[in-house]
């Protein structure tokens, strides 16, 4: 492992002595051979470079410009992703929600944390954290105020509770003023948030 | 378990604090934990499951206060215990002292990388037909089992309707104890918000939770 130096305002014994007991884990599942360091490193590697919204994003703008690819994903969303070539490997077992004037749909998991990490990367600390994952379910609308986003009043909003191996995505609607554009234009409209249901996706000239 | 990680619906958290520019991981042994877990996992030291358990039974105060990665690495270090990877002496030595125990799919070395970056499958052949239909009424049982189960207790006891059925997946209450896989029916099953919370509820909000058909009832 590198040197590595922090300045964030933790703890510092507690974080040192996590980071003590990390290490001496790894440590010994090396020394019985259970792992090899170089194959953590490319987990590491792989996460950090392989996955992350971008997937997801491509899907969205790929499903806001080909209706039947839209109409596919609707159906089975693992098994529309798998169609195209260039978005990573997906899991099974993916269910795409997509909103609508009349519904707004948004994703937690409440028991610990599941996301769809081939089209998201992995999740945020909020996304895991006590307060998105108690309030999401109850409250929803209090939660899209945390993120300065407000909903009509009288919109259906639907929370979709991750509580098995299915994993969600939002289809968020097409930001208006778009028509005409590109796959990969509109693939930059799309956010992170958009697709869990706790954002919007960019509008035209809006600072990305 | 009615542990605290069963947060649905509780109150007193606070405001939910997204993180402008987050990095993908705080301190750099965050990735090695999340490795050390993907790979252990990957090798066959435990399931899916399994793991979520030894998390869920971090006593209440310890995982309030810890962050994501520490819990991870808290449920890993006692279950690789518990399954004897390791021992207790190893752990305070910081360095093997015995003999490795066998993984069921060996070693996990460069070669398997590539086969982790999609998730397990969980579908299985249906051993039985499936007892409830789209659009069917049903109610979450009011059940409070002392191990690992996915029926959050937010709903329990709460009439839904079945919106999806995923076909027939390995049950965690089951695999997370190590007593096999024990398919079962999942559905989408949808709540009123007002039926969960009452009638200060939002009335725009509906609910639904994935259910493995053990933990419901036709109504």
């Amino acid at each position: 492992m590198s040197e590595h130096h922090h300045d964030h305002d933790h703890d510092h014994s507690e974080l040192s002595e996590t980071e003590l007991r990390v290490r001496a884990l790894e440590t010994i599942l090396t020394e019985k051979g259970y792992v090899e360091p170089a194959a953590l490193d490319a987990i590491i590697q792989a996460y950090e470079t392989k996955i992350g919204p971008h997937n997801g994003a491509r899907v969205v703008a790929k499903a806001w410009t080909d209706p039947a690819f839209k109409k596919a994903l609707l159906e089975d969303g693992s098994k529309a992703i798998g169609t195209l070539g260039h978005v990573s490997r997906v899991g099974d077992h993916l269910v795409v929600v997509e909103n609508t004037p009349a519904r707004h749909n948004m994703v937690v998991c409440t028991l610990c944390s599941c996301y769809p990490w081939e089209m998201l990367g992995l999740p945020p600390v909020w996304y895991k954290a006590a307060p998105y994952r108690s309030r999401a379910v109850k409250d929803p609308r209090g939660v899209l105020a945390d993120f300065d986003v407000s909903l009509p009043k009288d919109m259906e909003i639907r929370v979709w509770d991750s509580t098995a191996e299915t994993r969600f995505l939002v289809l968020p609607m097409r930001p208006a003023g778009t028509e005409g554009w590109s796959e990969e234009q509109l693939a930059e409209l799309v956010t992170r948030d958009s697709m869990i249901g706790t954002g919007f996706p960019r509008t035209p000239g809006a600072p990305s | 378990m009615n542990g605290v990680h069963d947060m649905g619906g509780m109150d007193g958290f606070g405001k939910v604090e997204p993180e402008p520019n987050e990095p993908m991981f705080h301190e750099e042994w965050e990735s090695r934990v999340l490795a050390m877990v993907r790979a252990m996992g990957a090798a066959g030291a435990f399931n899916i499951d399994t793991s979520r358990f030894y998390r869920e039974t971090i006593p209440p105060h310890v995982y309030l206060s810890s962050s994501y990665y520490k819990k991870w690495f808290l449920g890993l270090e006692e279950m690789l215990i518990e399954k004897g990877y390791l021992t207790r002496e190893e752990v305070a030595a910081g360095h093997a002292m015995q003999p490795a125990k066998a993984l069921k799919h060996g070693k996990f070395d460069l070669t398997q990388v590539e086969r982790i970056m999609v998730r397990g499958k969980f579908a299985r052949p249906a051993p039985a037909p499936a007892k409830f239909n789209i659009g069917d009424r049903v109610r979450a049982k009011n059940i409070h089992p002392a191990t690992h189960t996915r029926l959050p207790r937010y709903v329990r006891g709460h009439v839904g309707v079945v919106e999806l059925n995923h076909g027939c997946h390995v049950f965690p209450d089951s695999a997370a104890m190590e007593l096999g896989e024990n398919p079962q029916w999942l559905y989408t099953v949808v709540f009123e918000g007002r039926d969960l919370w009452g009638e200060d509820g939002d009335p725009t909000l509906k609910v639904s939770i994935d259910a493995f058909e053990p933990y419901l009832d036709p109504t």
